[in-house]
């Protein structure tokens, strides 16, 4: 595999990406945080910073997951639909290239997000911190640029990350439609995985327990991505904790890029 | 593109423009006319509860709590400050209950909303237990914040008025590793002197002077302000009754007073400007309607018995 090939295919969805005005979400993102940074501070009692964190956190992880859906559903599948797939397997690009290509350039245009979100959410913190009186600043749990809001961010981003995975791995054999409520579906059951931990406590068949038990470990743990809550309120996070979150991720990451490799590889496009 | 085209899109959207602003004037013709009616709409807990709404909030639990937080407020302000002769509080406890199962956290919704939770009727709902169970949830969820028992000690003391249960509850935060020492102090205090004004002038005061809130700091400020409209009434009495004896009747203003030098002040002010009434059916002090700390509970602590008549700054007879 040419890194060259797939930084050429990264760089080519990644303008696609651009070209379909996906970056416009990030003016809805900063109309959004704006306004309601003014809109909290009359609402609540003096909540308005722990709430604009959990905002714009959240926001940065729903717009995020709504491109990797939508977009890496049909990172493969769509030039299946459209028959461009041939005219892109005519030019010397292996199908492995193409779609750890089509992968990369999708996470780069996620990132690109991020960052620019990152930097609406910082600002409007900090616009924040700035005409905020001490005696109140004193109350708050964690300061309002808080540096320790970027590892919820890149947390969020691996989330992301494993997310357009599932949504490229189903891509390469599924239409978009089934693609998205795949995608989506997996993505809400790596929500409870807890409860699937737990399940024998809720029914008295033994099978049954052990079948939630093993979906358990197979499907995705999304819950590992989630420091949001205890970054808002500072808490402490071990970084030992952290970095066992990015090792799952980048190891269920590749695990279903290589899948995706594999069925892509061996369809037949006669 | 063809000119006639361009000039059919020109009219066309004029068209679309005169339609919409014709169908805003309908709009506004028909409210000026027959104007609605307003709706009293009873707020709805959709689901009512915590754990299922944790569930469905997939990762965004907080954020949830955020919205759960904000309806507790509307909910308690908008009731309190609504002119409808009975008031409902029955949501509030649910919504904190929701907030605070989303976000166990969530310090504020604990803390305010033990506050609010605590207020008598019909300033709140009146429910010191519920506060009482909310702020016992806080300190489940996180047991190193010794503030929350602390609050529990202070419903005791302000509002249920069980002093020995306040002072076990101070003594109980004061083991909290990080409380500080002045709490176990508060809680000897508590049981020695427990009813007695100067005692909760000195918990307000404490309360004031610690706490980085700004909500409760103002709201230890009021009841300053309450505490100490309540010394200035006593004297003014003490003051006004001396005048009565004096004089076979009851004063009906304050000249009396000031005509015999016993007024620092003429009117003399409550703690927010605002002037104090002579009633003149009784011949006593009262609190203007106007002020901020209007109306005084019925049940504040009595005075402390040693201290004089006329000690406050107003009367000073």
């Amino acid at each position: 595999m040419s890194p060259g090939t797939v930084m050429r295919v990264a760089r080519a969805v990644f303008k696609e990406s651009v070209r379909d005005r996906v970056l416009y979400n990030l003016v809805g993102f900063a109309i959004l945080l704006i306004g309601a940074s003014y809109l909290i501070g009359q609402l609540t009692a003096g909540q308005d910073v722990k709430i604009i964190k959990d905002l714009g956190l959240a926001a940065m992880s729903v717009f995020g997951l709504f491109i990797a859906i939508f977009i890496g559903i049909g990172l493969v599948s769509k030039e299946v639909e459209k028959r461009s797939v041939y005219s892109l397997l005519a030019k010397p690009v292996r199908r492995s290239e193409l779609v750890v290509g089509k992968y990369v350039g999708l996470v780069l245009t996620v990132l690109v997000n991020l960052a620019v979100m990152a930097v609406v959410v910082y600002a409007v913190l900090g616009y924040m911190d700035w005409k905020e009186i001490p005696e109140v600043k004193r109350a708050w749990e964690a300061p309002a640029t808080d540096p320790r809001l970027l590892i919820a961010m890149f947390l969020i981003f691996f989330e992301l990350m494993l997310v357009i995975a599932i949504a490229l791995f189903f891509s390469t054999f599924s239409s978009p439609m089934l693609s998205a409520a795949f995608t989506f579906g997996l993505f809400v059951a790596g929500q409870f995985s807890a409860d699937l931990k737990n399940f024998e406590m809720a029914v008295e068949s033994k099978a049954a327990a052990t079948i939630a038990r093993g979906l358990y470990y197979i499907l995705p743990n999304f819950a590992v991505f989630d420091v949001k809550s205890a970054v808002v309120h500072g808490q402490p996070l071990a970084a030992a904790v952290i970095a066992n979150s990015v090792i799952y991720g980048s190891l269920y990451i590749s695990a279903l890029v290589l899948l995706a490799v594999v069925i892509f590889s061996r369809r037949d496009f006669k | 593109m063809s000119r006639g085209f361009l000039n059919g899109g020109v009219v066309t959207t004029g068209l679309a423009v005169a339609c919409l602003g014709a169908a805003i004037g309908v709009h506004v013709d028909r409210e000026r006319r027959y104007p609605a009616r307003r709706q009293v709409t009873e707020s709805l807990l959709y689901i009512p509860s915590g754990e299922a709404l944790k569930r469905m909030a997939l990762s965004y639990d907080a954020l949830l709590a955020d919205v759960y937080w904000i309806r507790a407020v509307q909910h308690f302000g908008g009731t309190r400050l609504a002119k409808r002769a009975i008031k409902s509080y029955d949501l509030l406890y649910p919504l904190l209950d929701i907030t605070t199962t989303l976000d166990p956290q969530f310090n504020i919704a604990y803390r305010f909303g033990a506050i609010f939770l605590s207020e008598v009727y019909p300033n709140g709902p009146g429910k010191p237990d519920l506060a009482v169970k909310l702020l016992q949830k806080g300190f489940a969820a996180n047991p190193r914040r010794w503030e929350y028992l602390h609050d529990i000690g202070f419903v005791y003391y302000w509002w249920v008025r069980d002093f020995q249960a306040a002072s076990t509850w101070f003594a109980r935060a004061s083991q909290v590793p990080g409380a500080p020492e002045w709490l176990a102090g508060t809680a000897a205090r508590t049981l020695a002197v427990g009813g007695d004004r100067q005692s909760a002038r000195a918990m307000w005061q404490q309360i004031y002077e610690t706490s980085e809130i700004a909500y409760m700091k103002d709201n230890a400020r009021f009841y300053l302000g309450q505490l100490q409209a309540m010394d200035d009434l006593e004297s003014l009495n003490a003051a006004l009754a001396r005048v009565e004896a004096l004089e076979g009747h009851p004063p009906t203003s304050w000249s009396a007073l000031a005509a015999r030098g016993w007024l620092r002040r003429v009117p003399p002010v409550d703690p927010s400007g605002w002037p104090y009434q002579v009633n003149r059916e009784t011949g006593r002090a009262e609190l203007s309607p106007k002020s901020e700390f209007y109306p005084l509970p019925a049940d504040m602590p009595a005075g402390t018995p040693s201290a004089p008549p006329g000690a406050s700054t107003q009367a000073g007879s």
